[in-house]
């Protein structure tokens, strides 16, 4: 046969783009028609920012700055945490919609279709990062309305925040992406993304690593979310960012990649 | 083997075989489709009908077998493949979550429709289902039926060549049923190539040119309708009489006779009361046909009717498929 089987390769990637999109638009038809998932995820971390602020808040602003913090010092030192703990518990809407998709047949005729074949997990990342940047901006705007206020940030630094936030969900949510492809069925997706809303409360999302006993501090040290939310503090609050910066960045690099593998892998697989 | 080539035949597999684990479930089958035709796969449940369909539409991969699909080689090529075929499987293919509407703008999309022919396109097919009235509600509500017309629907807007159908009316009441038997029949008259599986025997014998039937993994018989039902034994000659006095003079010389009459001494006849009529039985040759009527003259019988009966598929699938103690009402059933 004298004619390319395969269009060349500028393209195929306009296909892919094309593909991507459509799958991205219907992801997000459905997000807009059944919200209550992702809304009910929010939940979480908006209670946790009110509990800890209103309930808990004149006990723990003990434990910050030497004992003479007070409440709007913790929402300070809290937000940061919230916001990172917001992508956490949001994406396992990521982890439950793909799970949820993957039982239904239209998967199967999706994959005996001649589309870009990343494209049904390509539409679910970035539909689900639009959904936790949409939720992020939420509660970004709760604790604006509570009393949080950055204390120094330039144009600059408010960049940086929101590039690493985006980067987070992103690598979150492949993560969540891979969960759903491994789990039989959308409440078994759920349970297995559970540790996305743990992991933030072993962190030092809500005390200071120095509060946390000997023996556990370099988990809580070292897991993906502390670097992120000293990172994060550092460019909002001006505090010392240190080698967090670099230590967020490569966890996560590594987990998009290691989310985008696992998930395509899954994919490729026969489906049964 | 014919010299035909993988092009001309819109679906040609040579010994396909697919197991899981030590669980043979395609040992090794040879299909060939023309172009055109309506191919129809038999066979009970477990057969693996649908594992067939699922490899020949690119879904899993074999684990051996050379198969060409629009003449594309489902091994190097399944992109080539997936671009010539539509697939409705078993369990409906749809969004349930979206309209009817946006399911259809979505496949035009996904085949990179311009904006306004893919909203012709999805009116016009969405018109051609009888899913108009239902186009702005989400799918989730739709009844089996409509969930079916859909999702045929849904795999016509591409305009696919080849169409594979997996037990489309399984599930369907019996007018839904023939509504979609005359949407097939509608898809080959416009040239379509249709697979189709079904463990109903009436679907096949209405619809395929040709049927293969499947059984524990290996193809057990192939042929049209006619070919198939003359494998099996079962056939006869049915003579009816208006006149009770020759009825009872006919069914004592059949008896007395019966030995002499080369094609009866096999069997032999047997009469039977109702209606008057006796049955002797016959696989409808000419040859049969000529020693009974031979045999009919020197014995001095004039039936007022004679009809010659060829068994039909439900005596092929369950001599083909091991399973003829099944009880009639399961037969019924079938039907």
């Amino acid at each position: 046969m004298s004619t390319p089987l395969t269009p060349a390769r500028p393209a195929r990637f306009s296909l892919a783009v094309r593909h991507s999109n459509t799958m991205l638009r219907r992801n997000l038809l459905h997000a807009r028609r059944y919200p209550s998932l992702t809304l009910n995820l929010l939940l979480t971390p908006i209670m946790l920012l009110l509990l800890f602020v209103y309930i808990f808040g004149d006990v723990m602003s003990a434990g910050i700055g030497g004992g003479d913090a007070d409440r709007s010092d913790y929402i300070a030192y809290l937000v940061p945490g919230l916001l990172l703990m917001t992508i956490g518990s949001t994406v396992i809407g990521a982890a439950v919609s793909v799970s949820m998709d993957m039982t239904e047949g239209l998967i199967a005729r999706f994959r005996t279709m001649a589309i870009y074949r990343g494209s049904v997990l390509v539409g679910h990342v970035f539909g689900s990062v639009l959904q936790v940047l949409a939720s992020l901006v939420l509660v970004g705007a709760i604790a604006v309305a509570i009393g949080f206020r950055s204390t120094d940030a330039t144009a600059l630094e408010w960049l940086a925040a929101f590039g690493l936030l985006a980067l987070f969900t992103l690598a979150f949510t492949w993560i969540a992406v891979g969960m759903g492809m491994a789990s039989p069925n959308p409440e078994a997706a759920a349970n297995m993304a559970t540790p996305l809303i743990v992991l933030p409360l072993i962190s030092s999302a809500f005390v200071p690593l120095d509060a946390i006993p000997g023996w556990f501090r370099p988990v809580a040290e070292y897991q993906p979310f502390t670097p992120a939310i000293e990172t994060l503090r550092g460019l909002l609050l001006g505090t010392e960012i240190g080698n967090n910066w670099w230590i967020a960045v490569v966890w996560c690099a590594g987990l998009t990649a290691l989310g985008y593998r696992w998930s395509t892998a899954l994919f490729n697989r026969d489906p049964k | 083997m014919t010299t035909t080539t993988p092009h001309s035949l819109a679906i040609a597999a040579k010994g396909l075989r697919k197991a899981y684990g030590d669980k043979t479930v395609l040992d090794g089958i040879d299909l060939a489709v023309p172009a055109g035709t309506v191919f129809s796969l038999l066979g009970p449940n477990g057969a693996g009908k649908t594992t067939a369909v699922k490899i020949l539409s690119t879904l899993i991969t074999a684990d051996a077998g050379e198969l060409h699909v629009g003449g594309h080689d489902l091994a190097t090529d399944p992109q080539a493949v997936r671009a010539a075929i539509g697939v409705t499987g078993q369990f409906s293919a749809v969004d349930g979550l979206i309209t009817g509407e946006e399911n259809m703008l979505l496949m035009a999309d996904l085949h990179l429709l311009p904006r306004s022919e893919g909203r012709r396109t999805a009116a016009e097919l969405l018109e051609r289902f009888d899913l108009v009235d239902a186009a702005q509600k989400p799918v989730s509500t739709y009844s089996g039926g409509m969930k079916r017309r859909l999702d045929i629907a849904m795999t016509l807007v591409g305009g696919p060549r080849i169409i594979f159908l997996d037990e489309p009316t399984t599930g369907l009441d019996p007018r839904s049923r023939h509504n979609m038997w005359g949407i097939i029949r509608e898809l080959v008259s416009g040239g379509v190539t249709v697979f189709l599986t079904t463990q109903y025997l009436e679907e096949a014998d209405e619809l395929a040119d040709r049927i293969a039937v499947l059984s524990d993994g290996r193809i057990a018989a192939e042929g049209s309708a006619e070919e198939l039902k003359r494998l099996v034994p079962g056939g006869h000659v049915r003579l009816r009489f208006a006149d009770p006095a020759a009825y009872r003079s006919a069914a004592v010389a059949l008896r007395e006779v019966t030995p002499l009459a080369p094609g009866l001494a096999r069997a032999g006849g047997t009469p039977i009361d109702e209606a008057l009529s006796l049955q002797i039985p016959s696989d409808g040759s000419q040859r049969e046909l000529r020693s009974i009527l031979d045999w009919l003259d020197s014995a001095g019988i004039e039936a007022d009717e004679l009809t010659v009966h060829t068994p039909d598929l439900d005596d092929v699938f369950f001599a083909l498929t091991g399973t003829a103690d099944v009880p009639d009402q399961l037969r019924k059933a079938v039907r």
